[in-house]
C-alpha cells in the first residue's frame, strides 16, 4: 500500500461561494454549481461545506470549472443545502484529502448510489488526458441513479445496474463491474460508494491483480487529521492491506490498493 | 558525535522527548499505535470524563497557516469504556517501548478523583489532568485552571485518589501561570503540562456569524508558540518538577526552544494536521541535527538554557 500526498492543504478558513445553478439529479439529490472554483482541486478530493448556524458536512467534488457539489438529502444539514436556490451562499473549506491518481489509459469507474458523485470529475480528467473510460453505476432503483446523463454526455461507455431491475441489468453494480473488468481489461479501477461495495470490489481486484482506488465515506469532524473521528476500522485496514489508524480525511478518502 | 534524543521523564525512559498531545488522535489503540510507529516518544490519550460525550456539532475545527482553532467539546466514550481502550493501547505501546499518558477531565473537583480512580485501573504511565479545556465553559463553568486555589483543589483530590504519577495541564490565559504551577506542585503534582489551547473565536464577515458551532474554541498551532514558550519559561522558574511543554511546536527548532525554556518533554498537536503522524519523525530528525550541529550531546545539556542565570 502506498500513501500519496498530493496537493495537500489545510483547506484554509471558510470561503463563501454563491449558487449559480441547480441541477436536479433525482428526488433527493441535487448538483449545485457555484460562481467560482477551488484552488488546485483534484478528482476524489473533498470539501467541508458550511451553512452558518446549521452545520458543516463533507462532500466530494463533482466538478471544479465551475465548482459543483452533488448533495443528497440525508439529514437536517444536507436538507438545508439541497434546498439552496440560485444566488444563495454556501461556505467551503478545501480541497482536502488525497484524490484519485489516473493510472494507465483504460479506466473503469464504479459508483454506488449517491457515492458516484466524484466520478464525473474523474471521468472528465481521464478523457481530457485521452484515456478510455467505462463507468458502472448502480442504485436501488432507476429513481436513485445519479450522473447517468452527465457521464454519457462526457463520452463514457456506461453500464448500469439497479437492484429492482428498473434500469439496466437487475442486480448489484459489483456484478456489472466484474463483467466490465473481463470485457474492458482496464489498467485501474476507481470506485466510490458504500463500504460493502468497496470491499467486494477490493476482493475481486486483488484476485485479478488489478490496482484499485477506493474512495471511502466516513463521519468527518475536523477534516484535517486531528480528531480521529474518521478512522477506518482496524479490521477493514487489515483486510485491505492498509496500515492501522488509517484516517479517511488525511490518508484518503481514496485508498490505493494493489 | 550524534546527539542523543533519549529523555528521562519521572524515571520513564523515552526514545525521544516528543509527546502526542492530548486531543490529537488519541481516540483508539490503532491510531495511537500509528503515532508511536511514526516516531512519537510518548502518546497521550484523548481526555476521558465520567460519562460518554458526543462533543459539539460541526464545524468543530478550522485549520489555516497560522494555526488551528477547535471546539471538539471533549468527545469521549466515558472513563469506564476508556479503560479497556487504554489497556489495549498500553499493551501495543509497551511492545514498541513507549509510555502511555492518559488524559482525563471532570465537571467537579470530587468527580476528578472518581474519574482518576477509574482511569488508574488501566495503569497508564502518567495521568494527565485536564483542568483547562476552553470548550466546555458553558457546561462546566470557569476552568479549574483559572486560579491557583481551584487548580490545587483538583490536584489534591487526584493525588489522594491515585498512586500513579500525575501531571496537571494548565491554561495560558491567567495572569501568573507560575504561581498556579507552584500551587499544583505543592499539592503533589509530579509534573506540569503547559499549555492548553488559547480561548479564541473566528467570525465570518460574509455570514456575520461565529464559524465554530460552539461559537468559541481553542487556538493552537504556530500562532500560540510564543505564548507557550513564555508560560513554560515562567513555570520552570517557579517549580522543579518536569514540564511537558506544548503549544505550536512544528519543527526541530521549535522543540529545541521549548526545551531551552525549561521543558523536559515537548507536546506536538496541531502540526499533525498538515503532515499526519509522520511529523514526529521529522521533528526528531531536525532536533537531532540541530543538537549535533550546535554541540548539545543530550537534552539535559540544552534544557533551561534560555532561563535567567541564577
Amino acid at each position: 500500500m502506498k500513501t500519496t500526498v498530493n496537493h495537500r492543504s489545510l483547506g484554509g478558513i471558510m470561503r463563501p461561494y454563491r449558487v449559480a445553478n441547480v441541477l436536479r439529479e433525482n428526488e433527493t439529490t441535487h448538483t449545485l454549481l457555484f460562481d467560482g472554483r477551488l484552488p488546485e482541486a483534484q478528482p476524489g478530493q473533498f470539501v467541508m461545506a458550511w451553512l452558518p448556524e446549521i452545520g458543516e458536512k463533507p462532500f466530494s467534488i463533482h466538478a471544479n470549472i465551475p465548482l459543483a457539489l452533488t448533495i443528497c438529502d440525508v439529514g437536517p444539514v444536507s436538507n438545508a443545502m439541497v434546498n439552496l436556490q440560485v444566488h444563495d451562499r454556501l461556505w467551503l473549506r478545501g480541497p482536502l484529502g488525497n484524490g484519485f491518481e489516473l493510472k494507465g489509459s483504460k479506466h473503469l469507474l464504479v459508483g454506488g448510489g449517491y457515492g458516484a458523485a466524484p466520478l464525473s470529475f474523474l471521468a472528465e480528467e481521464a478523457l481530457r488526458q485521452e484515456g478510455e473510460v467505462v463507468a458502472c453505476l448502480g442504485a436501488k432503483t432507476k429513481a436513485d441513479l445519479i450522473l447517468v446523463d452527465r457521464l454519457t454526455s462526457l463520452g463514457c461507455e456506461l453500464r448500469v445496474a439497479t437492484e429492482d431491475g428498473s434500469e439496466g441489468s437487475q442486480g448489484l453494480v459489483t456484478e456489472v463491474a466484474q463483467e466490465a473488468i473481463d470485457a474492458f481489461q482496464p489498467d485501474c479501477l476507481y470506485a466510490c460508494g458504500p463500504t460493502g461495495m468497496l470491499l467486494a470490489l477490493a476482493d475481486f481486484c486483488q484476485q485479478r491483480g488489478l490496482p484499485a482506488q477506493l474512495s471511502f465515506e466516513a463521519l468527518m469532524r475536523c477534516g484535517v487529521g486531528l480528531c480521529g473521528s474518521c478512522e477506518l476500522p482496524e479490521e477493514l485496514c487489515q483486510r485491505l492491506g492498509l496500515p492501522g489508524g488509517w484516517l479517511v480525511c488525511h490518508d484518503g478518502p481514496v485508498a490505493m490498493i494493489g | 558525535m550524534e546527539a542523543s534524543l533519549a529523555a528521562d521523564f519521572l524515571g520513564i525512559q523515552m526514545k525521544n522527548p516528543l509527546v502526542v498531545a492530548s486531543g490529537i488522535l488519541g481516540t483508539s489503540a490503532s491510531v495511537m499505535e500509528r503515532c508511536a510507529r511514526e516516531g512519537a516518544g510518548a502518546v497521550t490519550s484523548k481526555s476521558a470524563g465520567p460519562e460518554p460525550r458526543t462533543g459539539h456539532a460541526n464545524p468543530v475545527t478550522l485549520a489555516w497557516n497560522g494555526g488551528v482553532i477547535n471546539a471538539i467539546g471533549l468527545t469521549n466514550p466515558g472513563c469506564r469504556e476508556e479503560v479497556p481502550l487504554l489497556r489495549e493501547t498500553h499493551r501495543r505501546l509497551r511492545a514498541l517501548g513507549l509510555p502511555l499518558f492518559a488524559s482525563l477531565f471532570a465537571p467537579s473537583v470530587e468527580a476528578f478523583g472518581e474519574v482518576a480512580r477509574v482511569i488508574a485501573e488501566a495503569e497508564p504511565d502518567l495521568i494527565e489532568v485536564n483542568i483547562s479545556c476552553p470548550n466546555v465553559g458553558s457546561e462546566f463553568g470557569t476552568p479549574f485552571s483559572a486560579t491557583a486555589k481551584s487548580a490545587a483543589e483538583v490536584t489534591a483530590v487526584v493525588r489522594k485518589a491515585v498512586k500513579l504519577p500525575i501531571s496537571i495541564k494548565l491554561a495560558p490565559n491567567v495572569p501568573e501561570i507560575g504561581r498556579i504551577a507552584q500551587a499544583v506542585v505543592s499539592e503533589g503534582a509530579d509534573a506540569v503540562t503547559a499549555i492548553n489551547t488559547v480561548p479564541a473565536m473566528l467570525i465570518d464577515a460574509y455570514a456575520g456569524k461565529p464559524v465554530l458551532k460552539n461559537a468559541t474554541g481553542g487556538l493552537s498551532g504556530a500562532a500560540i508558540k510564543p505564548v507557550a514558550l513564555k508560560a513554560v519559561w515562567e513555570i520552570a522558574q517557579m517549580v522543579s518538577v518536569p514540564i511537558i511543554g506544548t503549544g505550536g511546536i512544528s519543527c526541530g527548532l521549535d522543540a529545541a526552544e521549548m526545551i531551552m525554556a525549561g521543558a523536559t518533554l515537548v507536546g506536538v498537536g496541531s502540526a499533525v494536521a498538515l503532515e499526519g503522524p509522520a511529523v514526529f519523525s521529522r521533528i526528531n530528525r531536525e532536533l537531532e541535527a540541530f543538537m549535533t550541529q550546535e554541540g548539545y550531546p543530550d537534552l539535559a545539556s540544552m534544557r533551561g538554557k534560555a532561563l535567567p542565570q541564577k
